[in-house]
């Protein structure tokens, strides 16, 4: 723990306004900024599920962008692979590791910035640039791919003749991805080599927040997780581009051209993409349960029930996430018996799951819960987990997912567990640590009702996706006029598109909350919520060196609340323990 | 915080999450027993034996459920900030320790259970004296090969694959087995008896859906895929293709046909006729 030798981190700001605000090295910045990449990314993958849901239920509707107003079926495989993409990449990736973690994980372990700050610049322009080639492929002849976000091989391999998007738009699609690895790669490293090496004097590893636990995981999982993506579209590229046929079997004829392509493996892609693709679905998670323990015992005013078996758990979810990748390709043709072990393995991580839900009730019960904003989201990501969870042990076992499988049943179970649980973590680290970004706080009322709109929002779209998925609904159709046993689906259809009109709606409150409050909100105390950890520690607006030269020392684990004896229902990690008033 | 005004604001947050849960359940298990929107009848063997454990996890996952969102909404409730301190509790090994145990042998022992109907599926090959009929996917349609009388599928050659010349296969004109082969755009299957489908693709990656045999099934370009079952029920049931195969992928449909072993002899009778024209 050489805490302060490390990185050459000048006590004062860079005075020029390029240096501050853009190519910046400074963590809180960089935080700032991937906060406001996903923001945007968020906001043009919301767009475009709404389009998806106006195209379902009212598709002769004239919609702007479109040729002649009307999304045709390419279109829509356009939207809803541009969806996908932008979520899983620029969204839940980015901002509760990239984001929220840039900024508060240095403060927290009491260092004063990321330990290579030049990196993480790097990392987040690497991230930039990988946005607007994507984004750039929209803008393409051909328009951008129309494969999914898992770009399954040969749909994504054999470039044009498979279908419009599959040329320019595709090969831009693959190197966004390669280039989004580069910089998720960088930012892995620079998270481990903090957390390692920059914890000041007496923050042991047992005494480190869950958020930093969280965000440590996360990094363990990036770092073996992205290499193999790279690996994996570097290969996609060199298929497409260079003739050779890594996942591109013989004898293809596809569109009527027979191609001279022999010898790959379409299933190569797909082992290779949910390598990393189940990972992937727990990096974006950990940060989200890191920072759901943390607001929990906060607002309960407890410690956090089982400490280590939090950490425990946490840990062994990112061991286990290595070993369950097969359950996305029970159908794929791989092997029957690997199937089982893949579904052992499965249902097994379902264990360390529950664990963390017993404790995060545990840690609400004999609480004393204040209902703040920031609260109320985290409340609501265990409801979201539970049901979202249990869907997976449906999916968990083969002979289930037989039927199953590329349903709405898949896509409501993993919007709920990854996308919108991970989003209300998001969500609640904003009302939670916007005081100390900005000095405000972000309205409180509002919030509430942005939480209320929210929570039932997002169950009134995803909870009737189970249902299509039983009628045996597939995804990614872009009209279920084709198949008679659908058409009696347009009525749950139609309810799942108002209802995601009413919370997209819903988020115009939460736009306007955190911008508006930034420089209108209530001022902010250093410590609001009369929390424990590091970050409140220190003033806000948060020193350029984040403790202003005098570093702390940590005497207590992170989670001290209502400590029977002390005066008040906290004690703050840096305060020596003979300066903690007693009752 | 003044503990005056969060209290106010407490009673409001606790009721509500108390009634949004409640209503969560209730719904949930009200459709989930209603069966509004529900699977269609199974017509296999194997599809009774899936549906069986749909119905225990079900039961299993459906207490789960209700007790941790009732769990949640009571804690919630209970435990709003009415004034008083609250309680210092570290954790408990016990309680880990037994809810570790409890879900451990819960979720694995559906996983041990549910391998059974999956085996049945994929373990082993059919009986002996099984039809085999070859599905093929290709961008946006099905086709579906009979081995017609010789009982032998003849040989395809790839560059042949045109079926603007009625040859969709590329069945290889110059193979004596690949003559009397019927090709069809719609699946017709006797009742009763023993079927391997033997499922491949054309170009990209399709999958075979039926939705009242229980199978799904992707056809991967470059392997043949077996998959075999037995269809109790006379009837007409719809093909779907369920692996995104590019933009008419919504419309790749067909129609399996269940037909009386008389009516299916008919049937073969009638198509090779035809091909010997």
């Amino acid at each position: 723990m050489s805490a302060h030798a490390g990185p050459v981190h000048h006590a004062e700001a860079p005075k020029g306004w390029i240096r501050h605000y853009i190519f910046s090295l400074d963590h809180k910045v960089i935080g700032l900024q991937y906060i406001l990449l996903g923001l945007s990314a968020v906001t043009i993958g919301m767009i475009l599920s709404l389009i998806v849901r106006l195209h379902l239920v009212w598709p002769n509707l004239h919609i702007w962008g479109f040729a002649n107003g009307i999304v045709s079926p390419e279109d829509y495989l356009r939207v809803v692979t541009m969806h996908g993409t932008l979520m899983v990449f620029f969204v839940l990736t980015t901002v509760p590791q990239s984001g929220f973690g840039n900024y508060f994980l240095p403060i927290q372990i009491g260092a004063p910035d990321m330990a290579f700050p030049t990196i993480n610049m790097l990392s987040f322009w690497t991230t930039f640039l990988a946005l607007i080639v994507l984004l750039a492929s929209a803008f393409v002849p051909g328009g951008s791919s129309i494969s999914g976000w898992t770009a399954y091989a040969p749909l994504s391999a054999v470039g044009q003749i498979a279908g419009p998007g599959q040329g320019l738009g595709q090969t831009l699609w693959v190197v966004s991805i390669a280039l989004f690895c580069g910089g998720s790669l960088m930012s892995a490293i620079n998270f481990l080599g903090t957390t390692i090496d920059l914890r000041t004097k007496g923050l042991s590893l047992m005494r480190l927040p869950l958020t930093v636990w969280g965000w440590f995981l996360t990094a363990c999982l990036a770092l073996l997780a992205f290499g193999v993506l790279l690996a994996a579209c570097i290969l996609l590229l060199l298929d497409r581009l260079a003739q050779t046929s890594f996942f591109i079997p013989s004898n293809l004829d596809v569109s009527g051209v027979l191609l001279h392509h022999a010898g790959g493996s379409p299933l190569l892609w797909q082992h290779l993409f949910w390598f990393f693709g189940h990972p992937e679905v727990y990096i974006a998670i950990l940060p989200g349960m890191g920072i759901i323990s943390h607001v929990l015992s906060t607002f309960s005013r407890k410690p956090v029930f089982g400490y280590k078996a939090m950490v425990y758990s946490l840990s062994a979810i990112g061991f286990l996430s290595f070993a369950v990748w097969g359950h996305h390709m029970f159908i794929s043709g791989m092997n029957p018996y690997s199937a089982l072990a893949f579904s052992i393995l499965t249902l097994v991580i379902g264990v360390p799951s529950a664990i963390k839900t017993f404790n995060w009730l545990g840690t609400l019960w004999g609480g004393r819960i204040h209902f703040t904003a920031s609260m109320l989201f985290a409340i609501g990501f265990v409801s979201l987990f539970v049901t979202g969870g249990l869907s997976g042990i449906f999916l968990a076992q083969p002979a289930l997912d037989l039927y199953l499988h590329d349903t709405y049943y898949v896509i409501g179970h993993f919007h709920l567990i990854m996308g919108v649980a991970a989003i209300f973590a998001m969500f609640a680290a904003s009302y939670y640590w916007f005081p100390k970004m900005f000095g405000r706080h972000m309205d409180e009322t509002l919030g509430k009702i942005h939480f209320w709109c929210t929570f039932v929002g997002v169950y009134c779209i995803f909870m009737p996706m189970h249902y299509l998925g039983y009628v045996g609904d597939p995804r990614r159709y872009s009209s279920i006029e084709s198949v008679n046993y659908l058409l009696r689906l347009h009525s749950v259809h139609y309810f799942i598109s108002v209802a995601a009109f009413f919370t997209a709606g819903a988020q115009l409150l939460f736009y306007w909350n955190f911008f508006w409050s930034m420089k209108h909100g209530k001022p902010a105390e250093q410590n609001p919520w009369h929390a424990t950890t590091l970050e409140w520690s220190v003033s806000t607006p948060v020193p350029h060196d984040n403790f202003a030269g005098n570093y702390p020392t940590v005497y207590r684990g992170p989670y001290e609340y209502s400590v029977p004896g002390a005066a008040e229902d906290y004690i703050p990690q840096h305060i020596a323990p003979g300066l903690v008033a007693k009752a | 915080m003044s503990s005056r005004k969060s209290c106010a604001g407490s009673a409001v947050a606790a009721v509500m999450f108390a009634i949004v849960l409640l209503i969560l359940v209730a719904s949930t298990l009200f459709l989930h027993m209603d069966h509004i929107w529900w699977f269609p009848p199974a017509i296999t063997p194997v599809g009774h034996q899936i549906d069986q454990q749909f119905f225990i996890t079900f039961i299993v996952t459906g207490i789960v459920f209700v007790l941790a969102q009732l769990a949640l909404a009571w804690m919630v409730f209970r435990y709003r900030d009415q004034g008083r301190r609250a309680r210092f509790v570290r954790g408990s090994h016990v309680l880990e320790l037994v809810w570790t145990t409890i879900t451990l042998v819960i979720f694995v022992g559906l996983g041990v259970m549910a391998a059974h109907a999956w085996g049945e599926v994929h373990f082993g090959g059919p009986s002996p004296g099984a039809l085999q009929v070859e599905v093929t996917g290709v961008q946006f349609q099905w086709n579906f090969r009979y081995p017609g009388p010789d009982g032998k599928f003849g040989r395809i050659v790839p560059k042949d694959i045109d079926a603007s010349v009625g040859n969709p296969l590329g069945l290889d004109p110059s193979d004596s087995a690949a003559k009397d082969d019927i090709v069809v755009p719609d699946l017709y299957l006797p009742v009763d008896r023993q079927i391997e489908l033997m499922l491949r693709s054309q170009d990209v990656i399709h999958s075979f859906f039926v939705r009242e045999l229980r199978i799904k099934q992707d056809c991967v370009p470059g392997i043949i895929i077996p998959i075999h079952f037995s269809v109790s029920k006379i009837g007409d049931y719809e093909i779907t293709c369920n692996q995104l195969c590019g933009l008419g992928h919504y419309h790749m449909h067909a129609m399996l046909h269940v037909l009386s072993q008389a009516d299916f002899a008919k049937w073969e009778k009638q198509q090779e006729a035809q091909n010997a024209q």
